[in-house]
């Protein structure tokens, strides 16, 4: 039997490397505890967001689904309410990053970008939690809570993104502070 | 990353016009989640239930007693100040009672045994929780 090779660009090299860098502050997330379920800094996001300015959507996108597959595999979650929650608020996050990735560079910066997919993430989980899992409107007592979350870690992540982003920057050596500050 | 101000000054300076506008847009929208889905209504009204129906509904601007006759006796419910609260109840386990006075709109208590139950209710009803 001749053994079939799988031809692999490298583009599909770099989305799995980057993939395995999203699992990997995923799982070091996972065992954080939360004081609230679903109030997450979604660490795992820095990587979609890093992705997205540096190789664009398509990639982005590959590195953000496959993030939520693999992760979900290692954690026993697989097909589980968790995963659902999981999927749906990186699909929004991610047609939102489509959206926004439209505005004007000069005015919106990833920190633009980043909050405002963390806001879809939370959007994206409540309208599973509301039409699947608790079908009741008491859920929007917590909605507040997810907000002021989405705009703190969205805020974070973002910035953390856009120090990685001006760090990569080949001209940034020159302008950078004589301050060493990492 | 141990310079933790520097980069905090410096990640500031990172953000755009744009950037200020969302952080902005963005806490005006919580704070009108807070006031719309976190309002604690005053409550205006009690609604006894018993079994299946509506046993009455009295207004919360009085004081008074109701006696309410249920499959294992007689409970008693207290109306004053704009409160309302199972007082006597003839069930054993007496959670009704200890659930004490219900004060904000769609509160609920429930006496299971004598299937009584008292839900507090504002001007507009925000949400039915004895339906679900």
């Amino acid at each position: 039997m001749k053994p079939t090779h799988i031809q692999t660009t490298a583009d599909d090299h770099r989305i799995a490397k980057l993939a395995a860098f999203a699992i990997a502050l995923h799982m070091i997330e996972a065992v954080i505890p939360s004081p609230l379920p679903g109030v997450k800094p979604g660490i795992a996001n820095i990587v979609t967001l890093y992705v997205l300015t540096q190789y664009g959507f398509a990639t982005a996108a590959w590195v953000s689904i496959l993030r939520v597959f693999a992760s979900s595999l290692l954690l026993g979650q697989f097909l589980s309410p968790t995963f659902a929650l999981s999927l749906s608020g990186a699909i929004i996050s991610l047609l939102m990053l489509w959206l926004a990735m439209h505005l004007p560079k000069k005015y919106f910066s990833v920190v633009s970008l980043s909050i405002l997919a963390a806001f879809a993430h939370i959007a994206g989980q409540l309208l599973i939690v509301r039409l699947w899992l608790i079908p009741h409107a008491s859920v929007s007592y917590l909605i507040p809570i997810f907000a002021i979350a989405a705009l703190f870690f969205g805020l974070i992540n973002g910035l953390i993104t856009a120090k990685l982003i001006y760090n990569k920057t080949p001209n940034a050596e020159s302008n950078k502070p004589e301050i060493p500050s990492i | 990353m141990l310079n933790l101000p520097h980069n905090l000054k410096h990640a500031i300076k990172t953000l755009r016009l744009g950037d200020w506008l969302i952080v902005a847009g963005s806490i005006i929208v919580i704070i009108y989640l807070f006031q719309t889905l976190w309002s604690s209504e005053h409550a205006t009204k009690v609604q006894i239930r018993l079994g299946d129906k509506i046993y009455a509904t009295y207004t919360l601007n009085q004081q008074r007693d109701v006696h309410v006759h249920g499959p294992i006796g007689t409970a008693v419910i207290n109306i004053a100040q704009g409160r309302a609260r199972f007082s006597k109840s003839p069930c054993h386990n007496q959670y009704c009672v200890h659930q004490g006075w219900l004060t904000r709109a769609g509160q609920a208590a429930i006496c299971l045994p004598n299937q009584i139950s008292l839900e507090l209710i504002g001007e507009n009803k925000p949400y039915d929780s004895l339906n679900y």
